[in-house]
């Protein structure tokens, strides 16, 4: 259905289509309005999901882990300190192999206390066993909560989409937001094999010793880095039943740019208008936008950027003591100058103008902060 | 995925932890029970239980498993009857 | 000798590594034997769990699930909500913490819990400390109790905090059953459990549960000194409905002292030159608990 909607709204009204059974989560600026308009739904009995109310994310997040180990549908969603204080239990979801689909309106962290948007908060769960999705606009960000539901509960392995908070989340754009039939022609309903079933009375959560634990982790690992494949496939179904794209990676400008600029998040709109304006100078410069942060699409990348020489790699986070944590990915597999820019920190606002600064600043040195 | 994280029920009954027992056993003077299963109450390994067979007195009596019994003699501690006395045990 | 082999009947299977005598093991799986098989329970992190849930094994005949140490309420809250949406009113849930997961570093979760009225027994094995980890003080911790990180010194003389009322807690929250009891009453713990299963919304059961090593008591003491405790008046077994006390254990009220002796966790008190004055000084003191129990609820 094509309408005009803000950000949080669009998001729950896909959730909704999706018929999750149980939501819960603990209001946090910028994610607000998304929660609301869940509750809101429910209220006028236009969602069948229980609505939980959470008296912590702490809670939130063991809520939905509860409730798809029951093998029902769940969704929660958070931001910032949220998100950090739910860390321990996102952390366990992933290691216990729980499907389950959450939205990052992603947000500065403390301190000091900033509620403007940056991509620091949901970096804390990169290591932790996540599939995590970066979409640029609201249609995106929709489209990768249906796809990521899908993959997860194909994959065992739960998915975080991001969308940059106040930015996105409180932005009103024309969108087609697909009703609960068509999703179901793409999203089966959730399976789940070892779920709490008194007719099959299994434990989870057992405890691992140095015996077992090993393997165990492994398997997570492997799994996060061949689900790429069953990721790809699914954008490839999707734009199918839903004719739009989805792609792991999306390179825009010129095929031939001996500098490409590389980002995740809706800043992609501001760098390719950038861009866009550089090329009609007769600047040769490419943009590389990352959808799938994890699992990491290396070869994809190697690919899109086997002409670059140059590598701009601009950053709205950072692994303080070290750069850029898009950046450090980057040189993990690329051996060409890779220059990590930390802009946008706690809401900065990121310029045309800035990325043309970062265009030209991009032989200098490994790290640049760049405030204005 | 391969490796099942789930675990199916009720599969430490492969442990046999009779083998912790250091000293003593219970032995079970089948005349003497009730039938109250006071004992079956206390175990805390769950394995006193009554065997569905009579005694002389008509009462159904209770035996314990050894293949799992820690030795802790809660069992004689709390028989009403002292139909239960930890025996030294000849290993 | 011969041996009889077990039936293997009770929900939760033998094998397990609880240690002889354990007094949290008798009442879990009394818990689960008076519960029945349509229950799912969720667990803290603890002895509860480490020692019944070693991969790739497990004690449990019921579906089991453990997340981490301070959340089996909200994991149970989101099972609760799995089951209404399913419209499922047959299946109950269980809750299960031990007295650090419950009263400290879980009590925000259940307090939540309470205050949605879920549809959860939560039952807490209170053993007075984290006695798991090796005896260290929790908010269950009574007066003068040596654990690990209370030890009784020359400037000290053991647990300088008292035992929070989690009674009184869970009270405040105005769930429709709050409840105590002990393994040294195993039918207790049977009617209690069927009764707290009978009703709809948030239940809370507290069982006294001994720890041999961690208390310093003989495998076959865990009956008796649960017993003495509630018979002095230090442990009171109590039940509330929607607020009222409807039931509770009257006690023949033996000296406080009488369950304190044996147990190696209270010995400072009693042993030792220091000790004898200011030790025996504390008694008194702990026996003022006792007889507060004994008047506040009335169990003489």
């Amino acid at each position: 259905m094509k309408t005009i909607l803000e950000g949080s709204m669009a998001i729950a009204e896909t959730v909704n289509a999706c018929k999750p059974g149980v939501v819960s989560a603990y209001p946090i600026t910028p994610q607000t309005h998304i929660v609301e308009e869940l509750a809101k739904l429910k209220a006028d009995g236009d969602a069948d999901f229980e609505y939980v109310l959470a008296e912590s994310e702490c809670a939130a997040a063991s809520i939905v882990q509860g409730a798809t180990a029951m093998g029902v549908r769940s969704y929660s969603a958070t931001s910032s300190q949220g998100l950090l204080l739910m860390t321990e239990v996102l952390y366990n979801i992933a290691g216990m192999r729980l499907p389950l689909v959450l939205t990052d309106a992603n947000r500065a962290v403390s301190a000091p206390i900033n509620i403007w948007n940056d991509q620091q908060d949901v970096m804390v769960i990169r290591d932790a066993g996540w599939i995590m999705l970066f979409g640029e606009t609201v249609q995106e960000v929709c489209d990768l909560h249906i796809l990521a539901y899908k993959v997860s509960e194909k994959v065992l392995i739960p998915a975080m989409v991001n969308l940059d908070g106040f930015v996105l989340t409180h932005v009103v754009e024309p969108v087609d937001i697909p009703g609960a039939k068509e999703v179901k022609a793409y999203l089966p309903d959730y399976n789940f094999k070892e779920r709490l079933d008194v007719n099959n009375p299994l434990t989870l959560g057992a405890f691992a010793t140095p015996e077992y634990y090993f393997e165990i982790r492994q398997e997570l690992h492997e799994d996060l880095v061949n689900s790429k494949k069953i990721i790809s496939q699914e954008m490839r179904n999707f734009k199918k039943v839903f004719k739009r794209s989805l792609n792991l990676v999306e390179y825009y400008g010129d095929k031939n740019a001996d500098t490409v600029i590389v980002a995740m998040g809706s800043v992609l709109g501001t760098i390719k208008e950038a861009v866009d304006e550089l090329r009609k100078q007769g600047k040769k410069v490419g943009v590389l936008k990352i959808v799938s942060f994890r699992p990491f699409p290396e070869e994809e990348i190697i690919k899109a950027l086997s002409k670059a020489k140059n590598i701009a790699v601009i950053d709205k986070s950072i692994s303080l003591g070290t750069e850029g944590i898009l950046a450090t990915e980057l040189r993990r597999i690329l051996k060409k100058n890779i220059v990590s820019f930390v802009l946008g920190l706690g809401g900065r606002d990121i310029t045309k103008e800035m990325i043309k600064k970062v265009f030209v600043s991009v032989k200098k040195e490994k790290l640049i902060f760049l405030g204005r | 995925m391969k490796l099942p994280l789930s675990v199916k029920p009720g599969t430490t009954s492969k442990v046999k932890t009779g083998n912790w027992r250091p000293l003593e056993y219970p032995e079970i003077d089948h005349e003497k029970c009730i039938g109250c299963a006071m004992c079956e109450r206390a175990c805390p390994e769950g394995i006193c239980f009554s065997t569905g067979l009579k005694n002389k007195s008509g009462k159904t009596f209770f035996e314990k498993d050894l293949d799992y019994c820690k030795g802790c003699g809660l069992c004689e501690h709390v028989c009403p009857v002292q139909a239960i006395i930890m025996k030294e045990e000849k290993k | 000798m011969k041996n009889y082999k077990a039936p293997l009947s009770h929900l939760l299977n033998p094998g397990h590594s609880a240690c002889a005598g354990c007094g949290m093991i008798i009442a879990y799986r009394l818990v689960l034997d008076a519960a029945g098989k349509d229950v799912i329970v969720t667990n803290a992190t603890g002895c509860s769990e480490v020692t019944t849930t070693q991969y790739p094994m497990t004690s449990f005949k019921i579906p089991w699930i453990h997340g981490l140490f301070e959340n089996p309420s909200a994991i149970a809250s989101g099972i609760v909500a799995a089951l209404k949406y399913r419209k499922d009113e047959k299946t109950k849930v269980i809750a299960i913490g031990g007295d650090g997961a419950t009263f400290d570093i879980g009590l925000g979760l259940i307090s939540g819990m309470w205050e949605r009225n879920d549809d959860v027994l939560y039952v807490c094995f209170d053993n007075e400390a984290y006695q798991n980890t090796g005896y260290q003080s929790s908010g269950a911790t009574p007066l003068d109790a040596n654990t690990s990180t209370t030890p009784p010194g020359k400037k000290s003389l053991g647990s300088k905090q008292g035992k929070k009322d989690m009674v009184a807690i869970a009270l405040a929250h105005h769930i429709p059953y709050v409840a105590t009891t002990t393994t040294g009453y195993p039918l207790d713990i049977v009617a209690k459990v069927k009764k707290a299963l009978s009703i709809k919304g948030s239940k809370y059961l507290q069982i006294y549960t001994p720890c041999v090593p961690g208390w310093g008591i003989e495998p076959k003491d865990t009956m008796n000194v649960s017993q003495l405790a509630v018979q002095s008046g230090y442990y009171p077994i109590i039940a509330f409905e929607n607020g009222q006390l409807t039931a509770k254990m009257k006690i023949k009220k033996i000296p406080v002292e009488d369950f304190l002796k044996n147990q190696k966790r209270f010995k400072h008190l009693f042993k030792g030159e220091r000790f004898k004055e200011e030790g025996r000084g504390e008694i008194p003191r702990i026996q003022a608990l006792a007889d507060e129990n004994i008047s506040k609820y009335q169990l003489t």
